[in-house]
């Protein structure tokens, strides 16, 4: 268990929690991409002492698509919306905040039933890992605007990177390059849809979107 | 040769950007269906062999579906080029609402198409869980573009729940794939490979509370994108308002690929003991399925919608299968081979209808025999190939998989499966027949004959429909044993 590792997890809750609470769009966008650059190094201070040029070409890969890419897109989404906040979400920042606290609460249970097999890992580190996808899943759930949503489903996606990376998950190369990618595409793919959503609706709000039923 | 399988819709693909005349454009999309098709087919004559150190090769399971997806999509390009003919290129009012809207270019439309082709590819020749996820998700990616082929509010609202919902289910596959590789920890700390054949052979030493959570993960993540219940609520929307020959691609294709996911983790249970424990999830969420659609499909007005949720039923009856074992295993492979052709067949011609009427409601549409003869007369085959009456191929696999539920002494399933599949039947031969018969209204009366390249695909369908029903050829049938023999079939 190293030090560093805690304080990043401990990061990674508060950038959950800020997330839950917080309405500017602009600031959600720079917290996840905050969240992404802090599980980026998890590779590196989850396996100490092991530096391998493999690992840190990854560490780099991911720091370098969530902390600079992502928001770079989502930024050039929200450009031209006129929005530049989440308006009345389904479920408010006071009772988010406290769903996040579930979460937590929530995650650190099931993490004493989850025995992970093999080499010992920080205790905080699968509890932080579930409370992050069920906090990405709440948020998609609970917000209207279409890059909520997809913010949404970039934390959701660091729950389960961190998930991987921190318990012994050895893929192939190709295989983490093309998960990388593939998150790196769906981002750009999303962002297409919100200008689409944008440009047809004059508003980013996923409500509008309810005419196909049944 | 599974390179090559890769490289040419990969190519056909960046080629399809260059600028160029729009004719030159659908005929490379032909050029690279027929190539793919003749290369699918050459594996049959000549093992393909492993690539990346066994990452990537064609075991029984991945060569039917590559056969399958390839053999469609070189139909369906045939109905495109035909299809992309046709179309108005300017601004035109929306049939529904009579708003304007314009299409996605057509480099676009055709590159994603090539493009999915090679995800979909990637998906039957992959042999580790790592790549097999890369391939799935690559599909929603590429052909979210094909669903928003036409620009407007409603097919911008299928493919966004298409993104989200599809996104996030096979993000919990990702996880279920990391599971999956906390099962594989061997004593000493060190993995073992995600590759199935590893796996399979390791099984006995896999750690069985992780794998079972394992195989739920894949099951609800790559059930999400299967379209089973009540996982399915993205398929009717994206079927519905994607361009036809995408609404068959999506069905008869991408749909199998997802079986295919669910099938490896199915395999690898069934080695490590947990056989039982899989099939039971299986036939919950099988029958559920098939209730949904069977609900849904009751009283359904718009008949490209009911296609889309006969494909859940459809998606339903595969997990049954494969549920109930025994030779219900085979029925689920050789089902999703007549699935495939038949549901393909029908949303093709749902194309021409919807072509000709300008309408997907059951209740404006009269008479399609008197108004478009080919289309009309293979509609009527469709409605009595898909629900599965004799002697259409979709026939003989229900009755395998009713066979094996009843050989397997489990009454209450078999009569449940077979009051749903009588459900349904009714629900879809009453408005299709409707549909069928009757005058033509008199506003679609007069317009020209119908083109060979939209008849022409769907008619090959429905022979290959037929022609399964009356006799499987033997490399199919070897083909499908091994396949069923390697998820613990007989």
């Amino acid at each position: 268990m190293t030090p560093w590792l805690d304080t990043l997890m401990v990061l990674v809750i508060f950038t959950s929690l800020k997330l839950l609470g917080s309405s500017r769009l602009g600031s959600c966008i720079r917290t996840a991409a905050f969240q992404g650059v802090l599980l980026g190094f998890l590779p590196i201070v989850a396996h100490p002492g092991s530096l391998a040029p493999r690992l840190l070409f990854m560490a780099a890969a991911a720091i370098g698509l969530k902390g600079v890419v992502f928001p770079w897109l989502l930024f050039r989404a929200l450009r031209g919306a006129r929005v530049r906040r989440e308006v009345e979400p389904f479920v408010g920042y006071t009772s988010s905040l406290l769903v996040g606290l579930l979460a937590l609460i929530a995650a650190l249970w099931a993490a004493r039933h989850l025995r992970v097999p093999g080499r010992p890992i920080s205790p905080l580190l699968v509890p932080v890992a579930l409370s992050t996808m069920l906090v990405g899943l709440f948020l998609i759930i609970s917000r209207k605007k279409a890059l909520s949503q997809v913010l949404g489903y970039l934390v959701f996606e660091n729950g389960i990177y961190a998930f991987g990376v921190g318990v012994a998950y050895e893929a192939p190369l190709l295989v983490e390059l093309g998960v990388l990618l593939d998150v790196f595409v769906a981002v750009f793919v999303m962002g297409i849809a919100i200008f689409h959503i944008r440009r047809e609706f004059d508003s980013i709000d996923t409500t509008r979107l309810e005419t196909l039923r049944y | 040769m599974i390179l090559a399988l890769l490289l040419v819709p990969v190519v056909a693909a960046v080629l399809a950007f260059l600028p160029g005349a729009a004719p030159l454009r659908r005929g490379l999309l032909v050029l690279a269906a027929a190539i793919h098709a003749g290369l699918s087919l050459a594996t049959w004559a000549a093992p393909a062999s492993p690539q990346w150190h066994g990452m990537l090769a064609l075991d029984a399971a991945g060569r039917l579906v590559l056969t399958v997806t390839s053999a469609l999509f070189f139909f369906v390009a045939l109905y495109v080029a035909g299809y992309l003919g046709r179309e108005v290129k300017d601004e035109r009012p929306d049939f529904e609402e009579g708003f304007l809207f314009t299409n996605a270019p057509e480099a676009v439309f055709v590159a994603c198409l090539l493009l999915f082709l090679a995800s979909m590819t990637l998906v039957s020749v992959s042999q580790h869980f790592g790549m097999t996820w890369v391939g799935i998700e690559a599909t929603t990616l590429v052909s979210a573009p094909l669903i928003y082929f036409h620009r407007h509010h409603r097919s911008l609202e299928a493919t966004w729940k298409y993104l989200m919902i599809c996104s996030v289910g096979i993000g919990l596959a990702l996880l279920g794939n990391f599971f999956l590789a906390i099962a594989a920890t061997r004593p000493l700390g060190s993995t073992t490979p995600l590759l199935l054949q590893t796996l399979v052979a390791e099984a006995g030493s896999l750690q069985t509370d992780w794998l079972r959570s394992a195989f739920i993960l894949l099951l609800v993540g790559y059930g999400t994108k299967m379209g089973l219940a009540p996982l399915h609520t993205w398929l009717p929307d994206a079927h519905s308002e994607s361009p036809s020959a995408v609404s068959a691609l999506l069905s008869g294709a991408l749909l199998n690929c997802a079986f295919l996911g669910i099938l490896r983790g199915v395999q690898v249970c069934q080695a490590a003991g947990l056989g039982d424990f899989a099939r039971s999830l299986l036939v919950v969420f099988g029958l559920l399925s098939m209730g949904v659609a069977a609900v849904f499909l009751t009283a359904q007005t718009d008949y490209k919608r009911m296609l889309a949720y006969s494909s859940v039923e459809h998606m339903g009856i595969l997990t049954l299968g494969i549920g109930i074992g025994g030779g219900g295993t085979f029925g689920a492979m050789f089902h999703m081979v007549n699935h495939s052709i038949t549901k393909a067949m029908l949303f093709l011609l749902a194309g021409n209808i919807l072509n000709a009427y300008g309408t997907k409601s059951v209740d404006e549409v009269q008479g399609i025999v008197r108004r478009l003869p080919a289309s009309g007369c293979l509609w009527v085959t469709g409605l009595f190939a898909i629900t599965g009456t004799p002697p259409f191929s979709l026939f003989l696999s229900e009755f395998l998989i009713a066979r094996a539920a009843i050989e397997a002494g489990r009454l209450a399933l078999a009569a449940a499966f077979l009051v749903l599949l009588a459900w349904i039947f009714a629900a879809m031969s009453r408005s299709m027949l409707r549909m069928a018969q009757g005058s033509p209204p008199a506003r679609v009366a007069a317009a020209p004959a119908e083109p060979f390249l939209a008849v022409a695909p769907p008619a090959a369908l429905a022979v290959a429909a037929l022609a399964l029903g009356l006799i499987v050829p033997g490399p199919l049938l070897s083909l499908l044993r091994q396949a069923a023999a390697a998820l613990g079939g007989p």
